[in-house]
């Protein structure tokens, strides 16, 4: 990466309250062209709120919103449009539309801004994005409710990356998938990022992916970002509540299987090196 | 970033060394397909060799229309990046068979097919509430011989949302029908001369059929499809399934209490729906044909026997019974999805309101039958 680095995501100074509870206050965030950044977050801290708040479905108090350097707020359709021909979003549920099969799902955007392609290609690029995610290739002509909640989420991915975005959102993408799933997914993101260039933003509690995957990760706390960088970086940090994250039984697990991946590569190479752990 | 200027997909066509070149250009990109595809697909002939190598960026969907015409019309690749060949390689793993659109049958069968689901849907849900009238009366011996069981706050809690909100709407509709009926009688019976009568035609019909008929569609409306989704939604949360792990019997939690609620209101506000139809068609009188209040009210207590009374009192509570028993009926029935939800709502008030005419149809005929005229 070059040393000047493009940001795709600029957050500054979010106020976003319901009522009297105010969740954000004086939130930073920014996330660089071509990264993956996860979100984490104790329960209730506002990682979904920040989300929202980005891609323009909460309205903050306070605050700006920029993405690919536009203004997100008081912006009229029209304009926002060019915006959200360039991301996919992938939420929690996998929010399919439930009326419509799952190609129908993911030809939906490409039907909204793509009028002009034609039927045959339609149908071809639905079954290889259908592919490519992960569904089984008869989930096709399936409706939303007669599939899996994992199926759903990897139905939701595909339509999530319809338009080959430049930057893609994702809300707890592997929660409910199993295991070797989760791994298939993480494997999916990273590969797409060093095709096509694209740029995630990531809310997950999966300690595995963030280890896997993630190149930065953002901690909220105390209704802001209390910190953001790699993992080893924030775990130079004294923060009582980021240690006891990646530092307890499950954050150490993870931290485990990628040094043991790490190990096993280098193993693998000429070298091996002595590691001296207790 | 490459070097070229980012632009629109095309491609030109040259010949080297006898073959037939395609020459792209351009970023290979969604937003900058523009015709490429439609010209793709006129191409006539085979054995292309495709270059790329002045394409600058390129997404999947690019790589799928090369990827598509190597597999269609044969030939190489050439000049492609390496992010590009990689992305061929990742669409070309991607191309399985993949069925897109569900199987259609031929209208014909599929008419006939819907009509008889429709028909096996129609018996299997009588049967299904026959069976759920079973289940709550065996509900109801339980919680006879365990009286203590019996949750008295949520019956009352009932009474309020089945009786006491439907009062003014209830009393509206039925001051206004009362009205419209006390209107339309007058002007047919005065072609006799006999305007009188419009009060025995209020009177009666008000207690006999309208009180209690219109009761019943407001409240299998208002009631019938409130249990209907209430039930749906928390059948869908699996709160019912967890009801019946901790031990607590749905039939005796959430059905017997709004059940018992409605067949206990449903006597009191046919009877306030009677007295509010026929306030409307006094009123009516009084203005229209100047039978004043205490006239009319002398006349309807000469003419209206007391059997009409308890014809309205004896099929306002079995009204009830059915009204809340589909209701709670389909809210348990719901499985899958919200979409159910409603549609089971739908289905819980017309089946009630259809089975409520079915019998007051039968309850006429058998009053008449004893001589309850």
């Amino acid at each position: 990466m070059s040393g000047e680095e493009e940001i795709l995501i600029s957050v500054k100074g979010l106020k976003s309250a319901f009522g009297e509870q105010v969740v954000h206050e004086g939130l930073d965030l920014e996330v660089r062209r071509g990264e993956i950044l996860g979100v984490v977050g104790g329960s209730g801290t506002g990682k979904s709120v920040l989300m929202r708040s980005v891609i323009g479905l909460q309205v903050p108090v306070e605050g700006e919103v920029q993405v690919f350097g536009e203004s997100m707020l008081d912006r009229d359709e029209g304009e926002l449009q060019n915006v959200r021909k360039r991301w996919g979003i992938l939420f929690q549920g996998g929010a399919l539309f439930s009326t419509l099969t799952v190609a129908e799902n993911v030809q939906v955007p490409l039907r909204e801004f793509y009028g002009r392609l034609s039927e045959k290609l339609l149908d071809e690029i639905a079954a290889y994005k259908i592919v490519m995610s992960g569904l089984p290739p008869e989930a096709g002509p399936k409706f939303p409710a007669e599939l899996s909640g994992g199926m759903r989420k990897r139905a939701g991915i595909a339509r999530a990356l319809a338009l080959d975005p430049e930057l893609l959102f994702l809300d707890e993408p592997t929660a409910g998938l199993d295991p070797i799933g989760a791994a298939a997914f993480d494997s999916l993101i990273v590969e797409l990022r060093e095709r096509l260039g694209l740029t995630v933003l990531l809310i997950t509690h999966d300690l595995d992916t963030l280890y896997a995957i993630c190149d930065r990760v953002a901690v909220i706390a105390d209704r802001k970002v209390i910190a953001v960088g790699t993992i080893p970086e924030l775990l130079a940090l004294d923060h009582e509540w980021i240690q006891e994250y990646f530092r307890g039984p499950r954050g150490r697990a993870a931290e485990g299987a990628v040094e043991a991946d790490a190990d096993a590569q280098s193993d693998s190479g000429a070298t091996p090196p002595a590691r001296a752990e207790a | 970033m490459s070097l070229t200027m980012s632009s629109v997909a095309r491609f030109n066509e040259v010949a080297e060394d006898g073959r037939r070149v395609l020459q792209f250009h351009g970023d290979m990109t969604l937003s900058k397909l523009g015709v490429l595809p439609t010209r793709l697909d006129r191409l006539k002939g085979d054995g292309f060799r495709i270059d790329l190598s002045d394409v600058g960026r390129m997404d999947t969907i690019g790589a799928w229309l090369v990827h598509r015409l190597v597999r269609d019309r044969g030939g190489e690749v050439v000049g492609a990046s390496k992010d590009s060949g990689l992305l061929l390689e990742q669409v070309a793993k991607a191309d399985q068979p993949v069925k897109v659109r569900p199987d259609r049958t031929p209208p014909f069968q599929r008419v006939l097919g819907q009509i008889g689901e429709a028909t096996s849907m129609a018996g299997s849900s009588m049967l299904g509430l026959l069976g759920f009238f079973g289940a709550m009366l065996a509900g109801l011996w339980n919680l006879i011989k365990h009286p203590r069981r019996f949750r008295v706050n949520a019956v009352v809690q009932r009474f309020e949302l089945v009786g006491v909100h439907a009062l003014g709407i209830v009393g509206l509709m039925t001051f206004l029908v009362g009205i419209v009926i006390a209107q339309q009688g007058a002007v047919q019976l005065r072609q006799f001369g006999a305007e009188v009568f419009t009060v025995n035609l209020i009177g009666r019909s008000a207690i006999k059929e309208l009180g209690v008929l219109m009761t019943a569609i407001m409240v299998a409306g208002r009631s019938g499809s409130a249990f209907a989704a209430q039930l749906g939604s928390m059948k869908l949360a699996e709160e019912i399934d967890a009801m019946r792990t901790i031990g607590v019997s749905p039939m005796e939690a959430l059905v017997l209490p709004r059940v018992l609620a409605t067949v206990i209101l449903m006597p009191l506000l046919g009877f306030y729906a009677a007295v509010c139809a026929m306030i409307g068609g006094g009123i009516f009188c009084w203005i229209a044909l100047d039978i004043p209040p205490v006239a009319f009210v002398q006349r309807i207590r000469e003419v209206v026997p007391l059997t009409d009374l308890w014809q309205c009192l004896i099929k306002a509570p079995v009204f009830g019974l059915i009204i809340a028993m589909a209701g709670c009926f389909q809210g348990m029935q719901v499985e899958s999805n919200a979409e159910e939800v409603g549609l089971r709502t739908t289905t819980a008030v017309v089946q009630a309101i259809f089975l409520v005419v079915v019998l007051d149809a039968f309850f006429a005929v058998f009053f008449t039958a004893i001589g309850w005229l």
